[in-house]
Parts: structure tokens; C-alpha cells; sequence
């Protein structure tokens, strides 16, 4: 089976290192790239965030000062509350988590590297426009860096108007950092529309014979959706954008009130973006907790047919809510009442996906691995974060959950814990595959336990904040809010230690780590194409495509 | 790449082009920032340079993969899915800014910018707007005009491969496409309001100027599908690159009748 499909010979590879990784129109060294790149932009991103849960710490501003930012409260001297540069963190932690990891790791990386193994394509569609992908993905991560230390607002370096970029804050922000973060998200932007460009036509030309649509695996379909949601919505954030820097460097007026404009059109087309960004994070995500699931409760998926229905259903309902993150701007009661109603019913879709995942659970040989066990993590946190998402969608408990705490808390538990999690559970049920080394077991697992509990305890306490009115964006607190905000800062350290763990047992699995030998070092549950290539898979798979016997179990419906 | 492959698609080559590509777009993008706060152009200027440059040898690298056969049916199917759905990424960037237009034109604001309150006139006091009925339709008949004549191109050469007929029909297609922007061009040098300082200027040139743009790039598209008959390119079975200019004319001229009926007509 595997011969066939590599075509027996020896995978000698000839290329240089330039040639393979600088130049590269092979999908999955494209993948590997798209990983490790944004690996390190989520390191910067969360180190922006360990200094904010530095701050926030306790009542009072410590690092964060007019002085100087210092590390240690120790440090001797005044300290003048810097509003800007918490401002500025809180934009860059925003920006990049947005556009620079979790889609890249999810989107770029999973879906590069295992879309086309699934569907048994040779590789993409359009293989030297990914690598432009990829690279513009890395101009855009340098302008945003770049944006956080150059001159902006308050004569200060960096933008601190949030990574919503709302005018008037975006269009009065000083000097020029604020048009490098709008250019960092316009290129971000082509990259992955060009990535979706790309998905969307290998998934619909490059299946393999017999792989009718409702036969490919929900990994590849997740990828699919994706794309759809990417080419449709981050167009219409390039034209909102586009305003804003033509408003800010030529005069324009469309969201200033004295020229005729509107900054409250601003927020519609920027959610009309924004809601189905919070799906294409998630959505990839979906598909590898899918697979994960399925192979370490040894059963197939349950329900794949409503599971992709699911997919489907939750993508386009994600275009038609954007409205619920802007329920205070002065709407009118009709309006409120459909976006309520509405953002309500992707509940269902949702349902959908958690209950089958249970399902797929239920009776199951249940094998707790380290991808498993991350299964399980997003599973229960994705469900918090979902409930907690039902709560906000009402327009009337939404009047005293704006921007407190408790949104704060709600996103990051889809997303932060979500997302995160699921690409987590990602990279351990793949590494095998990827790198042909086995991840150390019980670090896997104590990285798991210490992100569960860190992450639990960053942001659950933040639903208590939110109920007791903190507003979120804020450099300081009363002292009422010490306590939770204490223990939420412990956590967040908690987790950036995991973090930092994770590297070691990436960098202990790719230098110590048991080799792998078979194809498949999970079970035959892991039934999907990419498991019956070598680990590693060679530089060019498929060259002879797949049979359908070496894919169709026909178990799946 | 030694191996033998056993399919139909294709498989590339490693390639410079898209770091090259990046780099250039890097440079142009931080060149424009600088220049819109008092630098020079000619950051931006090089980056712009270096962009071109990258346009025009990756995709006469992709000519010559043509000529070379790598574009099997299969292949120029899956060119075709990602022109259409390129397209269709274009649709929803002029997506937002109809949206500007509309929610203005149908919501415009008070005068005196009070918001929410929606009691204010389009187009805005003090807005004298464009005779659609006078340059706009003129321009509209050329720019459907041009269409025409790429659809005659196109059959030329996909019916009777008739060489004369293509080159005839691609000439017209580009001469008009120039004319409809020399056309637009006199028209925003005529025009009663500005660009900075107004709702209603803002909306109608950033619309119909980002159509400008697309009308340019298309006939630049156009003009290469010339030469490369000239050159003695496309046959009526792989004609790949004439068909996405052929689909993006099209897309071109549906723009600017949405931007006729809706800007100039209705709005104004």
C-alpha cells in the first residue's frame, strides 16, 4: 500500500538548504515553515501577554512606566502609568494572535501540509503561488513587528488603539506605526487569500479517483470551509482598511462625522470580516480534534454527514451575525433582535459537532494520549466558551457584559483555549508523521496538565471580573478587583512556562526522540491517507495516486 | 525531481519568485508608509520596481511552462477554479466600498455629524454630482463595447482559431479600455467636488478609481494576450491566459455598471 503510493524508490533528496526551504513549491516543507514561523510569532505574542498579567498583577502600575517599562517592581524610582504602551501591547498581542498564528499554524501549516496527503494529491494546485503565501505571510509578521517599534501615538513607539483598529482612535493615531499594522494586515490578508485561492482549488480538482466529495475526510472538508469564509470575508476587511489609511494620510472622510462619514460604519464592515475570522480559527481546528478523537477512541467519527453539514452550516450562519459585537453602538431594537436570534442558532451547528464528538466517544476504547488528552481539553473548554458565547449573544445581558472582563474571558476560551489547544493536539498527534520522531509521553502530558490548569486559571476568574464590572483595556483596577486578578496572573504565568516547556519537548523530540518506523504509529483508526505514507513522508508523495482500497473504509456513513 | 510521476498534474520546480516577490512587496509597502509621512518615494518607488519585476518573470515562466505542455486538462481546469475564485475575492473588495456608498447615500448623517441621527440629504448640501447621462454613458457604451469585442476575440479563436479575427477584436478591446480611461480621467479633472473633505467624494473616487485601476490592469491583460498572438500563443484547446483576461474584462465592465446604476444614476 505504501509503495504504491510513494512509488518505491529511495527518497534521496538533492536539494540545498536554500533551494528547500527559501525557494520551496513543495506543500509540506511549505506546512513545516508556516509552523515554525508562527511558533515563534505566538512566542512574541505571548510574551507581550505575560508583561500585561505582570501588570495587572496587582492594583497599582509597576512595569508599565512613562520612565521606562522595567521586569521588576523593585526597580528604583517613580513610576508614571505609560496608558500607550499597555495600549500597544494589548494591540499586538491582538494583531498577531489574529493574523499571524492561529491562522497560520491551523490554516497555512495543518491545512498545508495534511490537506492534500488526505485527499491524495501530489501536492497543491498551485504550488509556487503557497510559497508566495507563505512569504508574504513573513513580510506581514515583519511589518507588524516592525509597527509595535516604530513612532506612533503619544510621540511614543507603537499603535494602542486595539486590534480592531476602530477609528477615530486608528485614524488619530500619530506618526506611522498604525499605516505599517494596516499594510501588515493587507498583506496578511493577500496571503491568505491566496491560500484559500489555492485550498479551495486543490480540494475541488485534486481528490483522488473515487473520493467523492462526501468521502473526504472532515480535516480536509474543515481546510475547505475555511478557505470559503477567508476569500470572502478578508476582502471586504481590505476595503475597510483601505479607508482607514486613505482617512488617515489623504483626507478622506469616510468614518469622520465632519466630512459626512461614519466611524460606526467602520465597526460593520470590519465585524462583517471579524465574525467569520473568529470560524476561520476555529474551524480547522474542528477537523484535527475530529481525527483525533476518532483514533484514540478507536471508532470511526460519529454522524460524518451532519459533522460536515456542521461545518457547512456554521460557516455560512458566521456571515450573517457580525452585528452581535456591536449591540451597544445604538442599533435599533429590530436589528438587535435578529443578530440575537441568529448568533443563537449557530448554538445548533455547534451542538451538532460537541454531541457527535461525545457520540464518537461513547462506548469507544479510550486510549489518553497526549493528543487525546488535548481532545479532551477543547472539548471542555471549547463547551465553556461556547456557553458562555450563548449568554452574550443576547442583546440585553450583552448591556452589562460589553467590554467587561467576561468577553475577555469568553474569547479567550474559544480561542486561546479552543484554537490553541486544538493546534496543540495537532502538532502531537502529527509530529510522528511529520518529523519521523516520537514526542516524549509524559512531557506531552505534564505540557498538557500545566497549559489546562494555567490556562483555567487565567481566564476563568476573568468571568467573575467581568460579572463584577472590570471593563477590559485598562492598564490598572480598583482594589476590589485584586484578588482574581492575582490569580489570573499566576495562571498566565503558568502557562507561558508551559509554553516554554513545549519547545524543549519539541526540540527533545527531534533530537532524542524514538524514531518512528511505522507508518502509522496510532492505530488503524488513523484511517485517513496520510498514515500509509512513511514517516517522514518523501519530498514527493503520490506519485502514483492512491487506490481507493488504501482509503475507503466505508465505514464512515 | 527525478522521479516519474504517474499523474496529470503539475509539479513546479523550486522557484525565487515568491520570496523575491515578498521582499519587493516588503520594501514597496514600507517605502509607501514612509512616503506618506514625508520620506521620499523612492523607497517605495524600488519596491515597486522590484514588484514588476516579479510579475512580469514569474509569469513568463508560467508562459513558458505552457509552451512547454505542463498545462495537461486538468491542470487548466484547476487555473480556471482559481481565476474564478480570484475574481470572486475582487467582488468582495468592491463589496465594502459599495457598502460605504450605499450605507451613506440610503443613511447619509446629519450635517452637523451627530450619529446616529440619519436626517441628513444625498448627495451631501453643497455636492454638485456628475450628468450620468452625459460622459458616464458615453463611457459605459465603450467599456461594453470592449467587452464585445474580447468576446469576439474569443470566439475567434476557440470556433475558427481565425488569427486576423482575434488580433482585430483584442485591438479594439484595448483601445476602447484606454479610451474609457483617458475618458475618466477628463471626467475627475472636471469634477465640482474634491476628493478630501467629503462623504460624498470620498465614496465616488475611491469606487470608481479602484474600477480605474482594475479597467488599466485588465487592459494591460488585454494588450499581453495581443502580443502573445502575435507571438503566436493560444490554440483553440489551451488558451488558459486569454480566457482569465477574457473573464476579468468581464468582471471589469460588471463593476462599472453596478458603479453606473448605483453611483451615478441612483446616487446622484
Amino acid at each position: 500500500m505504501a509503495d504504491a503510493a510513494i512509488h518505491g524508490h529511495d527518497h534521496h533528496d538533492d536539494r540545498g538548504f536554500f533551494t528547500r526551504w527559501f525557494m520551496s513549491t513543495n506543500h509540506k516543507d511549505i506546512g513545516i515553515l508556516y509552523l515554525i514561523v508562527s511558533a515563534f510569532a505566538g512566542l512574541v505574542s505571548v510574551i507581550f501577554t505575560v508583561y500585561m498579567r505582570m501588570e495587572l498583577m496587582e492594583p497599582g502600575v509597576q512595569y508599565m512606566c512613562l520612565e521606562g517599562w522595567r521586569l521588576t517592581a523593585a526597580a528604583a524610582g517613580e513610576c508614571t502609568p505609560n496608558g500607550h504602551l499597555w495600549n500597544v501591547m494589548i494591540t499586538g498581542h491582538g494583531i498577531l494572535m489574529m493574523f499571524f498564528v492561529v491562522i497560520p499554524a491551523l490554516f497555512g501549516g495543518f491545512g498545508n501540509y495534511f490537506m492534500p496527503l488526505q485527499i491524495g494529491a501530489p501536492d497543491m494546485a498551485f504550488p509556487r503561488m503557497n510559497n508566495l503565501s507563505f512569504w508574504l505571510y513573513v513580510a506581514g509578521t515583519s511589518l507588524a513587528v516592525l509597527s509595535v517599534f516604530s513612532p506612533g501615538g503619544n510621540n511614543q513607539l507603537g499603535s494602542g488603539v486595539g486590534w480592531v483598529l476602530y477609528p477615530p482612535l486608528s485614524t488619530g493615531e500619530g506618526g506611522y506605526s498604525m499605516d505599517l499594522a494596516i499594510f501588515a494586515v493587507h498583506v496578511s490578508g493577500a496571503s491568505s487569500i491566496l491560500g484559500a485561492i489555492n485550498m479551495i482549488t486543490t480540494f475541488l480538482n485534486m481528490r483522488t479517483p473515487g473520493m467523492t466529495l462526501f468521502k473526504v475526510p472532515l480535516f480536509s472538508w474543515s481546510i475547505f470551509v475555511t478557505s470559503w469564509l477567508i476569500l470572502l470575508s478578508l476582502p471586504v476587511l481590505a476595503g475597510a482598511i483601505t479607508m482607514l489609511l486613505t482617512d488617515r494620510n489623504f483626507g478622506t472622510t469616510f468614518f469622520d462625522p465632519s466630512g459626512g462619514g461614519d466611524p460606526i460604519l467602520y465597526q460593520h464592515i470590519l465585524w462583517f470580516f471579524g465574525h467569520p475570522e473568529v470560524y476561520i480559527v476555529i474551524l480547522p481546528g474542528f477537523g484535527i480534534i475530529s481525527h483525533v478523537i476518532a483514533t484514540f477512541s478507536r471508532k470511526p467519527v460519529f454522524g460524518y454527514l451532519p459533522m460536515v453539514w456542521a461545518i457547512i452550516a456554521i460557516g455560512a450562519l458566521g456571515f450573517v451575525v457580525w452585528a452581535h459585537h456591536m449591540y451597544t453602538v445604538g442599533m435599533s431594537l429590530t436589528q438587535q433582535s435578529y443578530f440575537m436570534l441568529a448568533t443563537m442558532v449557530i448554538a445548533v451547528p455547534t451542538g451538532v459537532k460537541v454531541f457527535s464528538w461525545i457520540a464518537t466517544m461513547w462506548g469507544g476504547s479510550i486510549d489518553l494520549k497526549a493528543p487525546m488528552l488535548w481532545a479532551f481539553g477543547f472539548l471542555f473548554l471549547f463547551t465553556v466558551g461556547g456557553v458562555t458565547g450563548v449568554v452574550l449573544s443576547q442583546a440585553g445581558v450583552d448591556r452589562a457584559y460589553h467590554d467587561t472582563y467576561y468577553v475577555v474571558a469568553h474569547f479567550h476560551y474559544v480561542m486561546s483555549l479552543g484554537a490553541v489547544f486544538a493546534i496543540f493536539a495537532g502538532v502531537y498527534f502529527y509530529l510522528p508523521k511529520m518529523t519521523g520522531r516520537m514526542y516524549s509521553e509524559p512531557l506531552a502530558k505534564i505540557h498538557f496538565w500545566l497549559m489546562f490548569i494555567g490556562a483555567n486559571l487565567t481566564f476563568f476568574p476573568q468571568h467573575f471580573l467581568g460579572r463584577q464590572g472590570m471593563p477590559r483595556r485598562y492598564i490598572d483596577y480598583p482594589d476590589a478587583f485584586a484578588f482574581w486578578n492575582y490569580v489570573s496572573s499566576w495562571g498566565a504565568f503558568i502557562s507561558f512556562a508551559s509554553f516554554l516547556l513545549f519547545f524543549g519537548i519539541i526540540w527533545h523530540a527531534l533530537t532524542r526522540g524514538a524514531r518512528v518506523t511505522e507508518n502509522n504509529p496510532w492505530n488503524e483508526y488513523a484511517d485517513t491517507l496520510e498514515w500509509t505514507l512513511p514517516s517522514p513522508p518523501p519530498e514527493h508523495t503520490f506519485e502514483q495516486l492512491p487506490k481507493q482500497e488504501d482509503w475507503d473504509k466505508g465505514h464512515a456513513h | 525531481m527525478a522521479h516519474e510521476k504517474n499523474h496529470d498534474y503539475h509539479i513546479l520546480n523550486p522557484s525565487i519568485w515568491p520570496l523575491a516577490g515578498s521582499v519587493a512587496g516588503f520594501i514597496m509597502l514600507y517605502g509607501a508608509v514612509r512616503f506618506f509621512h514625508d520620506g521620499g518615494p523612492w523607497i517605495m518607488l524600488i519596491g515597486l520596481v522590484g514588484v514588476l519585476y516579479v510579475m512580469f518573470g514569474w509569469w513568463s515562466e508560467t508562459v513558458k511552462e505552457n509552451k512547454a505542455g505542463d498545462h495537461t486538462p486538468v491542470v487548466q481546469i484547476g487555473l480556471r477554479y482559481g481565476f474564478i475564485l480570484f475574481i470572486m475575492s475582487e467582488v468582495m473588495f468592491f463589496f465594502a466600498w459599495f457598502w460605504s456608498f450605499f450605507k451613506h447615500a440610503m443613511y447619509p448623517m446629519h450635517p452637523d455629524g451627530i450619529s446616529p441621527a440619519v436626517d441628513g440629504v444625498w448627495p451631501p448640501a453643497g455636492i454638485e454630482t456628475f450628468d450620468p447621462f452625459h460622459l458616464p454613458l458615453i463611457n459605459t457604451l465603450i467599456l461594453l463595447c470592449s467587452g464585445c469585442a474580447a468576446t469576439w476575440a474569443h470566439h475567434a479563436l476557440v470556433h475558427e482559431n481565425n488569427r486576423k479575427d482575434i488580433k482585430s477584436g483584442l485591438i479594439l478591446a484595448v483601445v476602447l479600455g484606454l479610451i474609457f480611461t483617458v475618458f475618466q480621467a477628463y471626467e475627475y479633472s472636471h469634477a465640482a467636488f474634491g476628493f478630501s473633505g467629503n462623504i460624498y467624494g470620498a465614496n465616488f473616487y475611491m469606487a470608481t478609481g479602484f474600477h480605474g485601476f482594475h479597467v488599466i490592469v485588465g487592459t494591460i491583460f488585454l494588450a499581453i494576450c495581443l502580443l502573445r498572438v502575435y507571438a503566436g500563443h493560444f490554440t483553440p484547446e489551451s488558451h488558459i491566459g486569454f480566457e482569465a483576461a477574457a473573464w476579468y474584462w468581464h468582471f471589469v465592465d460588471v463593476v462599472w455598471l453596478f458603479l453606473f446604476a448605483a453611483v451615478y444614476i441612483w446616487g446622484g
